[in-house]
């Protein structure tokens, strides 16, 4: 690194700084073995993305192939309409969704009566305790052809279809069920954050004749407005990730049409007919994608809030 | 949190009042729609598993048991293989948290310690891991080539640490006051000893949260076990429930298997829910801290 031989007093402080953490580097010595077998270890496994993989051969004899798996992946016609679904599935998440947090946060907040607050509170957080092989399940029984929502809609229009296998109904279904298993949990970071506002502004706010909706408006919303676009942004960084466990819960051949999104192609063209070469190009594509949207959103979180996200 | 709450509870001017009542009933009224929303679900499927098959077909159970009969319960828990996959779900859930809460504690402390040679290398080693995400093949491989599959290491090794949990530990021992590490410094204890008698006692919120943390995420995930596990042995609940719930989808002809078959999937979707959702209300301040603590960092 430096051309300069290294000075004796500071190599002196250099094995001094490592005897004396000698037993953090013994304490660090299990996640160090964790982080390399299993996250580096893994991120090695990539390279058979370039490469013909046989399981015979192992991860090394394989053969050299070059880029054909991501030319294959990238020139497929069907690649657009995996980006298509994942765009557009975000795009209803960030309209539809991610507003309902905050408005849960900003109404519990403003509740003068504690009881009912708790109340709400504990009510609103249940949901994200409910696995997402369950939320499915309440998803598929209750839109079964004899299910309970396929009724009501039944008896109030007089006709019913088959939900589950619609794909223009995929991302309604989607979306509302995300609503229901995130928004109570998603609440507490800004109501931690309301609990943070001066009260003196809400005070001054009051004798100046700021009606509540205002005091939302002009002190409740500007306070949290830091956290809401470090949220924003974190879903946007995360946005490739979309919850695929759900999406290969509820899909089927039938909603393809909608419902695909990268992991979820991933997993069956890969996992299930054991092409891992062609999985490990997806996973590259999709991991180097991921990883540019979050460093472009951390970079636009420190502008903003002054805050890094990591 | 809580000495702020009260702040708008002053004595307002006559003229506001009737506007603000006005906005107080539309609030209880948004919010209570909205946990009407949250529950309707929830008192529907236990209604339904309660009830007698006939009443369900015809639909006429929406929010209380028609019929009142224990017949899902029974034939869920008289077939073997429910009681089994329980067992191993709480078997994978108390090992895999153990293992988990003792690998992210040894991992936080070094991180979080100013001392600790090459901390600036390791804790990005580490962030890094979390900002990269390798995907599900590659995972898939090295726990293939570990020859971990099928076993029970399969389920436990590769999620021992959770960095974002991990993360929120670290801001936990950092906002330890310095004095402390001093004092044990003097008293001669090294920081093996440290960690362990001084600050892991101190730290009790923090691992609470993160126990439970990693404890519910261990009882709901599905993914390990439908990628490693091949074997309907090693099946924790979350595959089980799956299999009942998803599989009789496309084959839901038969007038005899509707009869039962909602009310069998409720059932079984209230069985593996149950006991978090039975534990939640007690343990909520510990989860919410947690969020917390995760949100204070930078």
């Amino acid at each position: 690194m430096v051309k300069a031989p290294v000075s004796p007093a500071r190599r002196r402080k250099w094995v001094k700084h490592l005897i004396d953490s000698k037993w953090l580097l013994l304490m660090f010595f299990l996640p160090l073995v964790y982080f390399i077998v299993f996250k580096y270890g893994a991120m090695t496994w990539l390279i058979i993305a370039f490469k013909k993989f046989s399981a015979v051969k192992g991860i090394w004899r394989s053969r050299w192939i070059g880029t054909k798996y991501f030319e294959q992946f990238l020139g497929d016609a069907y690649f657009w309409k995996l980006v298509r679904n994942t765009v557009v599935m975000n795009l209803y998440l960030i309209v539809f969704s991610f507003p309902v947090p905050i408005f849960l946060a900003l109404l519990i907040n403003e509740h003068r009566v504690k009881y009912f607050r708790k109340t709400v509170q504990t009510i609103s957080y249940i949901p994200y305790f409910v696995s997402t092989v369950a939320v499915c399940g309440l998803i598929t029984t209750m839109l079964s052809s004899d299910g309970m929502i396929t009724n009501v809609i039944r008896a109030l229009t007089g006709s019913s279809k088959a939900y589950l296998t619609d794909p223009k109904a995929f991302r309604v279904i989607y979306i509302v069920s995300e609503i229901w298993s995130t928004a109570g949990w998603g609440s507490i970071i800004y109501l931690a954050s309301l609990a943070g506002i001066d009260p003196g502004l809400y005070e001054a706010a009051q004798i100046d004749g700021a009606s509540r909706w205002k005091q939302i408006l002009h002190i409740s919303l500007p306070g949290i407005a830091s956290v809401i676009s470090i949220q924003l942004l974190l879903t946007i960084g995360r946005m490739l990730d979309i919850g695929y466990e759900k999406i290969l819960l509820l899909y089927s051949g039938s909603t393809y049409e909608t419902a695909d999104v990268v992991s979820t192609y991933l997993y069956r063209r890969s996992i299930l007919t054991a092409d891992y070469s062609y999985g490990c190009a997806i996973s590259l594509f999709q991991g180097v994608m991921s990883l540019l949207l979050v460093s472009a959103a951390n970079k636009a979180a420190k502008q903003i809030g002054e805050t890094s996200l990591w | 949190m809580e000495k702020t709450k009260e702040r708008h509870d002053h004595p307002m001017k006559v003229r506001q009042a009737r506007g603000d009542r006005a906005f107080g009933l539309l609030n209880t009224a948004l919010l209570t729609l909205f946990c009407l929303f949250v529950l309707f679900p929830l008192v529907h499927m236990l209604a339904v598993s309660f009830s007698g098959g006939y009443h369900v077909l015809r639909g006429e159970v929406t929010f209380w048991p028609k019929g009142m009969t224990l017949y899902t319960y029974r034939s869920l828990l008289s077939d073997n293989s429910i009681p089994h996959a329980y067992w191993n779900t709480i078997r994978y859930t108390f090992l895999g948290t153990a293992l988990a809460i003792f690998m992210t504690s040894i991992c936080a402390y070094p991180l979080s310690r100013p001392k600790f040679f090459g901390r600036k290398f390791f804790s990005f080693l580490a962030i890094f891991t979390m900002l990269f995400n390798v995907g599900m093949v590659a995972n898939f491989m090295v726990v293939y080539s570990l020859g971990l599959k099928n076993t029970i290491y399969a389920i436990l090794f590769p999620t021992a640490i959770n960095v974002y949990n991990m993360v929120i530990m670290r801001t936990f021992f950092q906002g330890i006051p310095e004095e402390i590490y001093e004092s044990a410094n003097l008293d001669g204890a090294n920081d093996l000893r440290t960690f362990f008698q001084i600050i892991l006692p101190i730290s009790k919120p923090v691992i609470a949260s993160i126990v439970l943390f990693y404890a519910v995420g261990k009882w709901n995930e599905f993914m390990p076990a439908l990628l490693y596990m091949d074997n309907k042995k090693d099946y924790p609940m979350q595959m089980i429930l799956r299999n009942i719930v998803l599989s009789s989808q496309a084959t839901d002809t038969s007038t005899d298997s509707a009869l039962v078959g909602q009310s069998l999937k409720y059932a079984a979707i209230f069985i593996t829910i149950a006991p978090i959702l039975a534990v939640y209300p007690f343990l909520q301040k510990f989860f919410t801290k947690g969020i917390m603590i995760g949100s204070l960092k930078g």
